[in-house]
């Protein structure tokens, strides 16, 4: 590799980084259980990196605690491995001191929801330029089996023997209620729609949010199937996203969504409602509304669920309107000076 | 008729009003007219929690106290002098400090049936007899302060309001400040609002009139200039110093100045601060929960700036695991914890000092690091300094203890010679330092690990939360005995620091006193003033003061035993004592006090007295 560059995916002096998925591969052996689904996400983000062109000196990786929380360990680039459900907050204080860094964050649907609601739905709203990918597999794997914040109502597992009463949390649509600028779901095994959202999500400026639906052989094996198994049916029930086109889906495209005159969402059979009747996927859209209906057009993964990009909005990045104000401040004030700081106001001397 | 011009050598005034009053203004500038023709001093504020209690009441008080002098003084005061009270409420509640036979200075107006039965007074204490071991001076304030402003742009509520300004120029009057500090002050503050400028102006103006003119006072009062070193000197209280000290040494590292913090009452005015210095290149970060600030620090601290931030009590419990992390990442941090009265919320505005505990052992799992503490006002900027050049220089986190005493009240400041403050050296490790890679830890002399931060090529690494091989690559380890090893080496670490900390100053003139004091924190000033009062009697007294008080100074223990008699002064039950009976098993006894108030020089000193029976 050519290390170098601007962290902005320029090669040093304009030569092209030709860098390949062995440059982010640290010397450590990767310890997820056999047939985990973190195993393929890991591949997909070491093969699509190189990509970008940004030098592995430019790239920080920062994870919370779960199974999740070992990625730091595997990407050869800076990485920290930090405490349960502050990473967003720890890749706060990098993405705002060092805009020239690309700054991933590494959380699940426990670390990210539920210790750490607190911190991912406020980098969300401020719009700290970093990528965020929550592996979210509806249990606790780490600690052996409990029920997640996005488990589902009934859940029996070690803490709950006779069922969850919680109801669950649905990622995307909590990501746009905390006013993300990007919001997109994909999952762990469909290594080419993964690398198409995490495309655009490395091109999002600001905090971009995908939700990765990631199976747990362990402990939930096949929470996932409807959307994620061949055999269970897959293609006909994942909804995918496209910009600009109406959203179909099905083994020909034979079911769609329309948005009916209160403005909810539907599934209807396109044949009965009409192609034109189909409603477009606008990503672009300034106003919420109608990617929060899409995040609930299924509660559960269960049956026919949109994939894709929810949601991608320009807004100002949070590091950059801090710089902003430090240079005006420079600009207004003159640059920092001590020594006149210490004798500003009223002073007196002592012979 | 002429008036008499008194000299005395010191004064404790205390302005107390209703919290909508603007009392601190009112102390405030009087603090600065005091500090500018160069009278020694020291001032404490004292506020209730409630922004706007109901007028009139007695937990709506807010007071305002300043002790100045012609020679060195250590205290605000035990006992004012003189009381400004501006309510019945302020004289009530204020009264039992009191000295004996000491001076009352109150606003008539407002002692009324109303304000008289808020308070909880039966009848008019400025009329009944009541107050007959005191000088009372009734002045019909809020009447001459409408009289004043009369005429002017203003409503008759807004002409009553500047009668904090009437106070302000009759004490200003009664004790011979120059008027010219205060009326600049009022012309620039009230530049944009003329008429409520002139307005304050006026009334100020009145009251200093009103004093000189005016039968009710016979004599004023001289305080000389109190000697004291050459140089330039400023009034500062430890909020404003400890932001320059971080300042200081962002300048002096060159590291770019990172704090996050959380609204949080006392060290919420330290983010305030620090937000009116971005020219410096300082970024603050008002983060949405203490473990957020933490955690954003960090990070700041892992990208190669200097990250800081800065809680009290409550704050600091959330911030525990973060810090544990801090230290096995072994990255540079400060964690101020500017300490107040607890448990749980406690009282906010109150001061103690009982996190010191805390600070040394409150986190899980064998987790240390260095303790530096401030003790005075103005020295909070070395304190700061000193706080970061050990994190930068040991790679570690740091926890800086003020208190809300040290945060609010000011005292002179010789402002220091920047060029003379050292320069800290953040060592950024740029290339490898071994043969086989990068090694994160692997360390140097001092144990500290090298700080490689993202963008240096061929450094890329990954560090944790979890154990790792603490002596090279930083790879997770889970093997027993490097588990071992690495805890002692983090505490090793840190014990190192006391090597790299100056020879500790006692005083004790003859040497051969009879007992040490020894003190941490802001009772510095209480145990000085003490100490003097105690050899007044002709007794010998020793005292030593702690700013490190994690490792403790390498010549710390033989000190101690150098005394027959230890006492250990706390705001809290037995922290510092109980640490010194630990470490060195020698007999320090405490001497504690959990009001939310500083020690007072008479209490101390009568206890050194007993003490010494």
């Amino acid at each position: 590799m050519i290390d170098g560059g601007n962290g902005n995916g320029e090669g040093v002096r304009g030569r092209q980084l030709t860098l390949t998925k062995k440059d982010f591969t640290s010397d450590q052996e990767v310890r997820w259980c056999p047939g985990c689904g973190d195993y393929a996400i890991l591949s997909t983000v070491q093969g699509f990196l190189p990509e970008l062109g940004i030098p592995t000196k430019d790239i920080v990786f920062v994870a919370g605690i779960g199974c999740s929380g070992r990625f730091a360990y595997y990407m050869d680039t800076y990485g920290v491995h930090g405490i349960h459900g502050r990473a967003p907050a720890l890749a706060t204080g990098i993405a705002t001191t060092r805009p020239d860094l690309s700054v991933w964050v590494i959380t699940g649907d426990g670390d990210g929801l539920s210790i750490g609601g607190n911190h991912l739905i406020h980098a969300l709203r401020r719009n700290v330029d970093i990528t965020i990918l929550l592996f979210n597999n509806q249990i606790y794997g780490l600690t052996k089996g409990q029920y997640s914040p996005t488990s589902e109502q009934g859940k029996v597992t070690k803490s709950t023997p006779f069922g969850s009463v919680d109801y669950p949390f649905n990622p995307v649509a909590l990501a746009l209620g905390a006013e993300a600028t990007f919001v997109a779901r994909t999952i762990d095994n469909d290594r080419k729609h993964s690398t198409e959202v995490l495309r655009a999500a490395a091109e999002h400026k600001g905090s971009a949010f995908i939700e990765i639906f990631q199976n747990c052989n362990v402990f939930n094996d096949g929470a996932f199937a409807a959307v994620r198994d061949k055999q269970a049916g897959a293609q006909q029930n994942q909804i995918r996203l496209e910009h600009g086109q109406p959203i179909r889906f099905g083994k020909d495209g034979e079911r769609g969504v329309v948005q009916r005159p209160d403005g909810s969402l539907e599934i209807v059979a396109v044949q009965d409602a009409g192609e034109e009747a189909l409603l477009v996927h606008d990503m672009h859209r300034a106003e919420p509304a109608l990617a929060f209906s899409l995040a609930h057009l299924s509660e559960r993964p269960t049956g026919p669920t949109p994939i894709g990009i929810f949601r991608e909005i320009a807004r100002p990045v949070y590091g950059e309107a801090m710089d902003a104000q430090l240079e005006q401040a420079k600009e207004k004030m003159g640059e920092g000076d001590l020594a006149a700081l210490l004798h500003s106001g009223d002073t007196w001397s002592v012979e | 008729m002429t008036k008499q011009v008194e000299q005395k050598d010191q004064v404790v005034v205390r302005f107390a009003g209703d919290s909508g009053d603007g009392m601190q203004l009112t102390g405030d500038r009087f603090t600065n007219a005091t500090a500018v023709i160069g009278n020694d001093l020291a001032t404490l504020p004292d506020f209730p929690a409630e922004i706007r209690a109901p007028a009139g009441t007695l937990h709506g008080v807010s007071a305002f106290q300043i002790h100045f002098s012609s020679h060195d003084i250590l205290t605000p005061g035990d006992h004012p002098n003189v009381l400004v009270a501006m309510n019945p409420a302020a004289l009530k509640a204020n009264m039992g400090d009191l000295q004996a036979g000491g001076t009352i200075i109150a606003n008539e107006n407002s002692f009324v049936d109303r304000n008289l039965e808020k308070a909880g007074y039966d009848g008019n204490p400025l009329e009944d007899g009541s107050l007959a071991d005191y000088q009372v001076f009734p002045v019909k304030m809020t009447d001459m302060t409408l009289e004043a402003t009369k005429g002017l742009e203003v409503t008759k509520k807004e002409g009553e309001r500047a009668k904090n300004f009437f106070a302000l120029g009759l004490v200003s009057w009664l004790y011979g400040r120059p008027t010219d500090i205060t009326t600049t002050w009022i012309e620039q503050k009230f530049a944009k609002k003329p008429a409520i400028r002139d307005a304050n102006l006026a009334a100020f103006k009145a009251g200093f009139n009103f004093g000189e003119t005016a039968e009710l006072f016979a004599t004023s009062y001289k305080i000389d200039r109190a000697p004291a070193k050459p140089g330039v000197y400023r009034n500062t209280n430890g909020t404003v110093a400890l932001a320059w000290g971080l300042i200081a040494a962002s300048v002096k590292s060159g590291l770019p100045l990172f704090y996050a913090g959380y609204p949080i009452t006392p060290a919420s005015e330290l983010l305030h601060e620090l937000s009116r210095h971005k020219n410096f290149g300082v970024r603050t970060f008002q983060a949405e929960d203490e473990i957020a600030a933490a955690n954003m620090s960090l990070g700041a601290a892992f990208a190669g700036h200097l990250g800081v931030t800065g809680t009290s009590g409550p704050g600091l419990d959330l911030k525990a695991e973060t810090i544990s992390l801090a230290v096995t990442l072994e990255l540079p941090m400060v964690i101020v914890d500017v300490q107040r009265a607890g448990p749980a919320t406690g009282m906010p505005t109150k001061t103690e000092a009982a996190d010191l505990m805390l600070a040394m052992y409150g986190r899980h799992g064998e987790s240390p690091l260095p303790i530096v503490s401030a003790y005075s006002p103005a020295q909070c900027f070395d304190a700061a300094f000193e706080a970061v050049r050990i994190a930068v220089e040991y790679r570690t986190p740091v926890i800086l203890l003020s208190d809300t005493f040290l945060g609010n009240s000011s005292e002179p400041w010789l402002i220091p010679d920047t060029d003379t403050l050292p320069r800290i050296d953040p060592r950024f490790a740029t290339e490898s330092n071994h043969d086989e890679g990068f090694m994160p830890y692997l360390r140097d002399d001092k144990l500290a690990r090298p700080w490689a931060v993202p963008g240096t090529p061929g450094l890329e690494h990954r560090i944790g939360g979890l154990e790792k091989v603490a002596d090279s690559t930083g790879n997770i380890s889970y093997d027993p005995e490097n588990h071992e090893r690495a805890t002692h080496l983090r505490l090793q670490k840190v014990k190192n620091v006391a090597d790299s900390v100056p020879p500790l100053e006692v005083d004790d003139p003859d040497g051969d006193a009879e007992l040490l004091v020894v003190g941490w924190g802001s009772t510095q000033g209480t145990i000085k003033a003490a100490l003097a009062a105690v050899r007044d009697r002709g007794k010998k007294v020793a005292h030593v003061h702690l700013v490190h008080l994690h490792p403790f100074p390498n010549d710390l223990e033989e000190i101690l035993r150098r005394y027959p008699k230890l006492l250990v002064p706390e705001m809290n039950m037995g922290q510092l004592s109980r640490l010194l009976r630990a470490e060195y098993l020698v007999d320090a006894q405490l001497y504690s006090k959990v009001q939310g108030q500083p020690i007072f020089v008479e209490e101390l000193t009568e206890e050194i007295v007993r003490r010494l029976a």
